[in-house]
């Protein structure tokens, strides 16, 4: 790997200063970067550890909401009370037990990954992003592969599940995540968040599409109207999914429309 | 009641206590004084002409000691091949030079073109950014299909990129074509044999040292057999006597045949050492040992079965292209050829078989011997193609199995193809198979999978294969640049405990254990007086060290012999201390003992004496108790076993999860029952592995997609199921004097048909008769769709 | 170069390092620490797994200079005050849950994870949790024997 300099700021205001230096980037659990840097793809001039000055936690806010603070770890969400228990099932299924001890959500969804689970159950439930400057619905979040709305500089301070319905504020009532994994390196080969939500259903799709992160509209518009296996449609069009050593693109939307199925039987 | 030692001994492995605490030595764990580091800096593309590589810049840079290039090698040799085929046509085999680093041309992703050598690694690799290469990109030759057609060469001088067209046996070749030509039934497979990259979990790594003021070189090397290293390097390539050249293979973190060649890293250290005058460590990390390692199998194979209205083999005829890639790697010749041919007769008696043989080079990594090297690809062939020919004729696959088995009274069994089985029951181990399978309950399994919406398929699969390779004059006849034979000493120190030194290494296989076992039960000894020395040029005699099987049955029986003269001369020493005749004096449990007395000396006693002559027969016998022996074996053995896997298909998704897998295995006599069974396990999991995940994949460009674990999977606990091992059927081997026949590879040999059986078995309800390997999702999902169209 | 100071293996220790510095070559290179091996560059293998704050991690993917303050635990670190095996260490060695070695750290230190967190893991629980440690040697077979008669040793 290339040197580089590392700070680790005891505050967000520090870690937004630092990370203006040229060819600074921020560091979260480092579980995507560090190999980046190691294979010499990324060639920062500073890191910027945000360990110091993230929340790590995971509380219920307003009414019950789930917030999970943008240094926190998978295994804290996997182990936390105060998540529901699909998004603790979610961060349970990352990577694998080492990756969960440091990798943060944080670091996950600002890097966007187009095979991470996390941009699923973001993207499928609703959830909103805050940063240190402003709060980004998911909808607006995800811009395609490895792309985010996110500013250069901008930090990931927290992600707000909807978990509680009171009045005005839609609320996701059941969710689940289907992950078919990809054998050699864990992350999704296909993996497909669906969510009953009080103003409907939304189904997030990871790992299959070359645009990252999609919205599976058609399976949303049936599964609003008859919310059963049997009205998820037949698999979506096999362009734009991508093709590896490990599936064809069919092979990937076939499993979407399979892993939706599952998805909303297990939500019950 | 189990023994607590010696042979046939579950005794626990004293290697795991240096293991266990972080106390292992391996290769990258030493360092020299005062050492530097080298990177290689490696082709990016499969193929090109090198027209300049500029190294002044790195020359310059922070922290460099030299930059070296092919040209600073004139006079170096080529990796040599240490094995010739000689082919059909009786012309030998085409060898072009490898060189340590590229001449000319590059020829696969990965092959060396310069190296740094700094005073840290970061700074080597920092520099090796800065060599500037001129190269032009050449179209690569990937296919092997299409590179024996003609168009661009690997080689300028190997026309249509061929190595060698090789038949197995030539004289059978009409015959074998007569009964095809009549047969009642004949069952054709085409299949693809999937290349592999070993993936030892210790990536490669070697240290060159050199003492100017000795003139001495040394290597430490990941390697499997030092001596070997030592000979090839020495006299091939660098031209250093052996007496000047020390090769140290450390602890070894597996190796499962890819360790055992001579690589240019090894050469480049060594050689370097001694140019910048300090030592030099290079660490291979994984992505380079992805494209450097020599891979495995890349067999694509046709077999015809020719039977008879009763499902009676007749004839055998196999062809099939075996990829070499750009350079053959020490043994690769051999595993297509002889490690292969003659094997297919496998378990059964058919009594005509005929296979051509035709050898590729490609533009990708070399390949050589991979866990069960020849025995596995011809096991698949034979295995699936018998699965497919009693689904086609509607016999139960293992009533085929039994109908064609070589009769247990049968033994010693001539092959028609030149080996001869010494011992074997293949019936036995069958049986036992089918009681550890319950084959009873499978239809009510099924049943309850069916349910659950799965297909539950089960596939046998019957192997044999040739181990402790093997007898040197045999071996040198078919192409050997080498002797096969083992040596060992055993030194009996002044106090009665003995050091063992042995040609075998040990880089898993727990010899350190096995052979104190050996040792111990031959002696009468506690296991803890024998210490087992290996894996150092400097102390340990010339040996060929550890592949195909061969430890015990090779390494071991030299380790016998040697006691056996230490006791004949302990007799002697033994007679003249009790003034008894030779012939009178028995040994056993320590003891020397003159029949019909009550005379008796104790090993210690016999041991000192050997030491502190005094009272001595020196006109008889000289002082000290040491002996060598180096025992060459009369045949190969002949392990042999039946394994049977049941497996539920999603067939939503295409995944397959084993759900019990059981294996009867025949291995001879057993020292160590737990090793046995822990090398089973092993080689049962690479074999699911080839069978189920692992893929190592070229684009028609020639780049490596399968190029960390990123893409490669690597077999995961979770992808395994726990295994049903045995042993109990045994048939001793007959001519070595353990009468043992070895167990590392038979895991790996037996269990990829058993696995792919299964699969197409609970796929064959949907007119699916064949999936290549590895089954995985994808293409057993794809599958699935071709058969429904 | 910024200096880190940690505490491996219940003793204080710091060294100067840079940026780029992982966890693994300050254990293996400055501290001589050669137990925790480095088996991939993809952070896949395990090989090099250690507690850093009491929860295994892979050293190959933490940086040094982010341990500064940390509590690290290796293989080093695993037996018994008076040298003997520990309990998982010998759990090893009594099933055969170790071929070659090369793994073997990372794998027992994985394990004292698991069974920190659930003592008295199944088959299954224990196979899914060691989906971050590879093992070319053993067929996985043995080294779940093996945790599980930890687990049965420890009371679990």
């Amino acid at each position: 790997m290339y040197n580089f300099d590392y700070v680790k700021p005891g505050s967000l205001a520090e870690a937004v200063e630092a990370l203006k230096a040229d060819e600074a980037q921020a560091l979260g659990g480092g579980q995507t970067l560090l190999p980046t840097i190691k294979q010499r793809l990324a060639s920062p001039s500073v890191l910027v550890d945000l360990g110091g000055c993230l929340d790590r936690g995971v509380h219920a806010v307003r009414d019950g909401d789930c917030q999970v603070g943008g240094g926190a770890t998978h295994a804290a969400v996997a182990a936390s009370q105060h998540a529901p228990k699909w998004l603790r099932a979610v961060a349970a299924g990352i990577g694998d037990p080492q990756v969960r001890n440091r990798g943060t959500i944080g670091g996950s969804l600002a890097n966007n990954d187009p095979a991470a689970d996390y941009p699923a159950a973001v993207l499928g439930s609703g959830a909103t992003v805050t940063t240190n400057a402003r709060s980004i619905a998911a909808d607006d979040f995800f811009r395609g592969m490895f792309e985010t709305a996110l500013a250069e500089g901008e930090i990931i301070t927290s992600v707000t599940f909807p978990t509680a319905s009171t009045v005005g504020h839609s609320a996701v009532v059941a969710a689940n995540y289907q992950k078919f994994a990809q054998p050699a390196s864990l992350f999704a080969l296909a993996g497909v968040f669906v969510a009953k939500r009080t103003d409907g259903v939304r189904v997030a799709v990871t790992g299959a599409s070359e645009g990252g992160v999609f919205r599976w509209s058609a399976a949303e518009a049936a599964l609003s109207g008859n919310f059963s296996a049997d009205a998820v449609p037949a698999a979506p069009s096999a362009d734009g999914m991508i093709g590896d050593l490990h599936g064809s693109p069919e092979y990937r939307a076939h499993l979407i429309a399979v892993l939706t199925r599952r998805a909303v039987a297990a939500c019950g | 009641m189990p023994k607590d030692q010696g042979i046939g001994a579950s005794s626990k492995r004293r290697e795991d206590v240096r293991f266990l605490t972080g106390r292992g030595q391996y290769t990258d764990d030493i360092n020299r004084p005062n050492q530097t580091y080298a990177y290689f800096l490696r082709s990016q593309v499969a193929h090109g002409k090198i027209n300049a590589i500029g190294t002044a810049a790195a020359a310059a840079a922070p922290g460099v000691v030299a930059v070296f290039t092919a040209k600073d090698l004139e006079g170096a040799g080529g990796v040599p091949c240490g094995w010739q085929v000689t082919d059909r046509n009786g012309e030998p085999m085409k060898e072009p030079k490898h060189p340590i680093l590229a001449e000319g041309k590059v020829r696969h992703v990965g092959d060396p073109i310069a190296v740094v050598v700094a005073e840290s690694l970061n700074q080597a690799r920092d520099a090796a950014e800065l060599i500037e290469l001129d190269i032009d990109e050449l179209p690569a030759v990937i296919d092997m299909r299409a590179a024996i057609a003609g168009g661009a060469l690997v080689h300028d001088d190997v026309p249509n990129n061929l190595c060698f067209d090789w038949e197995f046996i030539g004289d059978n070749k009409a015959a074998v074509d007569e009964a095809i030509a009549g047969a009642h039934h004949v069952t054709t497979l085409e299949l693809y044999n999937n290349r592999l990259v070993a993936n030892a979990m210790e990536p490669r790594a070697a240290i060159g040292d050199y003492d100017s003021s000795r003139d001495e070189h040394t290597l430490y090397t990941t390697s499997q057999n030092p001596h070997v290293i030592r000979l090839l390097m020495g006299a091939f390539v660098l031209s250093i006597p052996e007496h000047k050249l020390r090769v140290v293979a450390p602890d070894v973190g597996g190796g499962f045949g890819s360790k055992i060649y001579h690589y240019a890293e090894e050469a480049f250290v060594t050689w370097a050492a001694k140019a910048v005058g300090r030592p030099i460590k290079w660490v291979a990390d994984r992505s380079e040992s992805f494209m450097s390692d020599a891979q495995g199998r890349d067999h694509l194979t046709k077999v015809e079965l020719a039977m008879d209205a009763e499902g009676n083999f007749l004839a055998l005829r196999c062809s099939t292209l075996a990829n070499m890639g750009a350079y053959l790697s020490t043994f690769a010749p051999c595993v297509p050829t002889y490690l292969h041919g003659t094997l297919l007769a496998g378990n059964y008696k058919t009594p005509l078989i005929y296979t051509n043989v035709k050898a590729v080079f490609t533009n990708t990594v070399p390949v050589d011997a991979y866990r069960g090297a020849g025995r596995p690809e011809a096991t698949f062939q034979i295995e699936r193609t018998i699965d497919k020919a009693a689904r086609e004729i509607g016999v139960d696959p293992i009533e085929l199995r039994r109908r064609n088995f070589i009769a247990t009274d049968a033994f010693p069994y001539q092959t028609p193809v030149a080996v001869q089985y010494d011992t074997g029951n293949y019936h036995a181990t069958m049986d036992k198979a089918v009681a550890m399978a319950d084959l009873g309950g499978y239809e009510a399994r099924k049943a309850a999978s069916a349910a659950k919406g799965k297909r539950r398929g089960l596939g046998v699969a019957s192997y044999i294969e040739a181990c402790g390779i093997a007898p040197s004059s045999l071996v040198g006849a078919l192409g050997a640049r080498a002797g096969l034979y083992e040596a060992a000493t055993v030194r009996v120190n002044p106090t009665g405990n003995i050091s063992v030194f042995t040609g075998s290494h040990s880089h898993g296989q727990g010899h350190e254990t096995t052979f104190a076992q050996v040792v111990a039960e031959m002696l009468g000894c506690d296991e803890g007086a024998v210490d087992i020395v290996h894996g150092d040029t400097a102390r340990i005699p010339f040996g060929m060290g550890t592949y195909g099987s061969r430890s015990l049955a090779v390494g071991g029986s030299a380790i016998v012999r040697s006691v056996e003269k230490i006791i004949a001369k302990g007799k002697k020493i033994a007679a003249h201390l009790m003034e008894a005749s030779d012939t009178d004096v028995n040994f056993a449990n320590g003891k020397f003992t003159v029949a019909g007395t009550d005379k008796a000396v104790d090993w210690g006693t016999v041991a000192l004496t050997a030491y502190v002559p005094h009272n001595f027969p020196h006109d008889k016998l000289e002082p000290g108790l040491e002996e060598t022996s180096f025992y060459d074996p009369a045949n190969f053995t002949y392990p042999a076993g039946t394994y049977i896997c049941e497996v539920e298909v999603d067939p939503d998704t295409g995944r397959v999860e084993i759900q019990s897998f059981v294996a009867a295995d025949d291995f001879g006599n057993v020292v160590n029952p737990m090793i046995v069974e822990g090398q089973v396990h092993g080689g049962l999991a690479q074999g699911i592995g080839q069978a189920l995940t692992e893929n190592c994949v070229y684009n028609s460009d020639g780049q490596l997609l399968s190029a960390s674990y990123m893409d490669y999977a690597m077999p995961r606990a979770g992808d395994v199921p726990s295994f049903a091992v045995d042993h109990s059927c045994v048939t001793p081997c007959t001519h070595n004097p353990l009468g043992v026949k070895g167990c590392g590879e038979a895991g790996a040999i037996g269990s990829p048909p058993a696995l792919v059986n299964a699969v197409v078995d609970a796929l064959a309800g949907l007119g699916v008769t064949h999936i290549d390997m590895p089954v995985s999702p994808g293409r057993v999902w794809a599958a699935i769709q071709a058969a429904k169209h | 170069m910024p200096s880190v100071s940690m505490t491996v293996n219940g003793k204080s220790v710091s060294g100067e390092v840079e940026g780029r510095t992982l966890l693994v070559q300050f254990l293996r290179e400055d501290l001589k620490l050669t137990g925790t091996h480095v088996g991939c560059d993809t952070s896949q293998c395990g090989a090099c797994v250690v507690h850093v704050n009491g929860e295994s991690v892979k050293a190959c993917t933490v940086l040094a200079a982010a341990c500064d303050g940390a509590s690290v635990a290796t293989i080093e670190g695993m037996a018994n005050a008076d040298g003997s095996l520990g309990v998982i260490q010998q759990a090893f060695q009594d099933n055969h849950g170790l071929q070659c070695g090369f793994c073997t750290p990372g794998m027992v230190m994985s394990a004292a994870d698991l069974l920190k967190r659930n003592p008295s893991p199944s088959e299954a629980e224990i196979r899914h949790w060691l989906e971050g440690n590879i093992c070319r040697c053993t067929g996985y077979h043995n080294i779940v024997k093996s945790i599980q008669a930890a687990a049965a040793s420890m009371g679990g």
